[in-house]
């Protein structure tokens, strides 16, 4: 199959490159970009006037509820949300029902994710069995099996000796090491931001130094180490500042934030919305700002969706008994164009944080397309407006703070290694 | 961020539709609902202690979370408004058999439920209700909050300015002090905002950082830690309750240097006014945040806030369901 997207603005973040140009893909391929290769005959010819054309996004944190919670969703239905969300590549966190700590787990996710044809997927392995903090995981087995990386989820990790040793354990072979900051005694029994919005409707809250706490330990470790860490979520002020020091003191660490953090703040709550538990809790305009910031200047590396999908059941409960997160998959981009459109931040550095760093964290050839590369692309229409109802997404959660918001940018084309697989 | 409307308790005309906080409760409404208490305090005093206000409505009472004491209030109320009652212990039935909140109350409605008095341990269930009836375009049906979790009681934030008000006559040059476990109680919550809402220039909270919340002094509060100063030159003390769970552990010592520092003992009540009242939401705990002496003694209405609230529930029935 060959195809030409053609009269479209190609973006490609990684390779400084932003002009209207055509892209030539075959063999699954970029072929060449601006001029046709020789003997040109395309199969299919997009026209992508007055659109944009640029990697397909990575989401790193993308919850595809397999095995173990098909109730809620399913492969298929996630990795359709991913394609009509322009997304080409994920990395899921391993907290499905069993965890990802065992080889044939992953296995049999990745052979599955095949089979579908979509976009790629990268399972991240737990770090302890069961993610019960206590024992390690065979982590050669799981990252022979397809683990890029190891994380323990959301799931509360409160032995540091553990801590300590399965960082020590995963630098010896050179594992990456994902972990979310936040204290698990200081957050235990907490759903919302410890500030006034928790005072007021009496919600057990989540205090900011949880998060610094955390990063103070996890840091500590890493210069014992020699561990690679991601930082997973930062949601304060306070942690973006802890995070900008240590990679000013040279400390190999990354870090990413979440769309609903960057766009909303604990006051969005508003009379216990559901929609907005989220973990970790949002919080006060000032830390939102501070993400914003963050993500902005590089202290915070990428952006990522934190795709939840929650079934009805799930939120239509009191706000503490709901389940926390939130869809995402299919709102990344246009949130990303919100953010970068609010904060003038320039639409190429904008689109960096949704591929070209991700594919840096994930160590994955993926977030370009210099000719040679992977045809994995997103073709959107920056202009285009809709607005976010359950009927609009393809994920089979429709739990998200943005129902009933209308976002600009619509994804008109996905695809994956030159095969078209989406168009909307 | 776009569904929460800015007071889901009142309808399109700015009348009461539920009861499920004092929080943002204009000031007229509040004192329209204590003016109708008035004559509901006679009414208990007369041989016939029922007006036929309610008569032909059924009163859900469901509890999700035990209490006698509060569901009695409820129930006299709305018996004394001629309502039929029914009173649910959800906490021991439905729930444990795997049905949702919502499915009971769907259940409830089609029994033609007029009225929900709710009791739930989780901040913000009576506001799901009210949400779901709502969207279900029920709303002729009443949500009233009878307390959930932490968040708010607003009956009793209601019977606490009637009574203030009944002793005191006006809000405006009060100061009132709210002594004890503050961040576990919806009763102080509740309260304050009453008490801004009308105007009290100046509330107090005194406390040990344990049991202030983060944030406290944004609801316009000063906050003490030291009770003796605290309470200095004060027209009301209102004790909360310490739930026995909460008296030993991370958040206290002991009952015993809880109620060194912070129960209430006539050398303590002495440095308020002379005149001073003592209330507490009951159920009481007699020598953990109150000496019996005070408790019993003559600056002490802790049982005549019980006949007003039997008073003011009757007052905010009739208002949301009464025609």
């Amino acid at each position: 199959m060959k195809i030409e997207i053609s009269n479209g603005r190609l973006i490609d973040p990684r390779h400084g490159i932003d002009r209207k140009t055509s892209v030539f893909i075959a063999a699954g391929k970029v072929a060449a970009i601006g001029a046709a290769p020789s003997a040109w005959h395309a199969n299919r010819v997009i026209d992508a006037g007055g659109m944009i054309v640029c990697p397909g996004l990575i989401d790193i944190s993308a919850r595809l509820r397999e095995p173990g919670f098909e109730y809620k969703a399913t492969l298929e239905s996630e990795m359709q949300a991913a394609i009509a969300g322009g997304v080409t590549s994920l990395a899921c966190p391993p907290d499905t029902d069993p965890p990802l700590d065992e080889p044939g787990l992953v296995e049999m996710l990745k052979h599955r994710a095949r089979s579908l044809n979509l976009a790629h997927v990268y399972p991240i392995g737990a770090l302890t069995a069961g993610l019960k903090g206590e024992t390690i995981t065979e982590m050669g087995e799981l990252a022979e099996a397809g683990c890029i990386a190891f994380s323990h989820a959301d799931a509360p990790l409160a032995d540091t000796q553990v801590l300590l040793r399965a960082m020590q354990y995963a630098a010896t072979f050179g594992y990456h090491v994902w972990l979310r900051p936040q204290d698990a005694h200081l957050s235990r029994g907490g759903v919302a931001h410890d500030g006034e919005v928790a005072m007021r409707l009496g919600l057990p809250a989540i205090p900011a130094c949880a998060e610094t706490i955390a990063l103070g330990t996890i840091f500590a470790l890493a210069r014992v180490t020699g561990s690679r860490v991601h930082l997973a979520r930062l949601s304060t002020h306070e942690g973006v500042a802890c995070v900008r020091e240590a990679k000013r003191e040279g400390l190999g660490v990354t870090c990413d934030v979440a769309i609903n953090h960057l766009h909303l703040c604990d006051t969005d709550i508003g009379w216990f919305d559901a929609h907005c538990h989220l973990v970790p809790p949002l919080r006060g305009v000032r830390d939102r700002d501070a993400l914003r910031a963050g993500l902005a200047d590089g202290t915070i590396d990428l952006l990522c969706s934190d795709h939840t999908p929650v079934d009805d059941d799930g939120k239509q409960l009191p706000f503490a008994e709901s389940e926390p997160g939130a869809t995402g998959l299919e709102l990344l981009l246009p949130l990303t164009l919100k953010w970068a459109r609010e904060d003038r931040v320039p639409l190429a550095s904008a689109l960096a944080r949704v591929t070209a760093d991700p594919a840096r964290v994930l160590g994955v050839d993926a977030g370009q397309l210099a000719v040679g590369a992977a045809a994995d692309i997103c073709i959107f229409d920056p202009e285009q407006r809709w607005t976010v109802l359950p009927d609009a997404l393809k994920s089979q959660g429709k739990n998200t703070p943005f129902l009933g918001l209308e976002l600009q940018g619509k994804v008109r084309y996905a695809l994956v290694g030159g095969q078209i697989v989406h168009e909307g | 961020m776009l569904r929460t409307s800015p007071n889901p308790q009142l309808n399109a005309d700015g009348a009461l539709q539920h009861l499920l906080t004092l929080e943002g409760m204009p000031a007229e409404i509040i004192e329209r609902i204590l003016d109708t208490a008035v004559p509901f305090v006679s009414i208990a005093e007369r041989d016939v202690k029922k007006v036929p206000l309610l008569r032909g409505k059924t009163v859900f009472n469901l509890f999700f979370e035990n209490s006698t004491r509060t569901r009695t209030t409820f129930e006299i109320a709305a018996k004394r408004l001629s309502a039929d009652v029914i009173n649910l212990n959800v906490g021991v039935s439905s729930t444990n058999k795997g049905e949702t909140l919502l499915d009971t109350i769907d259940n409830l409605v089609a029994m033609n439920a007029d009225m929900f008095v709710v009791r739930h341990a989780q901040s913000g269930a009576p506001h799901l209700i009210a949400q779901h009836l709502s969207e279900r375009q029920r709303d002729h049906i009443h949500v009233i909050n009878a307390g959930d979790g932490r968040h708010a009681h607003p009956t009793q934030g209601l019977l606490d300015l009637f009574t203030i008000r009944h002793y005191k006559h006006e809000f405006s040059k009060l100061t009132v002090a709210v002594v004890g476990d503050v961040l576990h109680s919806r009763v102080a919550r509740s309260l304050i905002h009453g008490l801004r809402t009308m105007g009290v220039p100046e509330v107090r909270a005194i406390g040990p950082q344990t049991l202030l919340p983060t944030a406290v002094e944004k609801l316009g509060v000063r906050v003490f830690h030291d009770m003796r100063i605290g309470l200095a030159g004060c027209d009301v003390i209102v004790m909360l309750r310490l739930q026995s769970e909460r008296m030993k552990g991370s958040l206290l010592p002991s009952a015993g240097e809880f109620f060194k520092h912070y129960g209430l003992t006539a050398d303590k009540l002495a440095l308020a006014k002379p005149d001073a009242i003592v209330m507490h939401p009951g159920p009481m705990n007699r020598g953990v945040e109150i000496d019996s002496a005070v408790a019993d003694g003559k600056h002490s209405v802790i049982l005549p806030q019980v006949t007003f609230g039997i008073a003011v529930r009757m007052a905010v029935m009739s208002m949301l369901a009464g025609g």
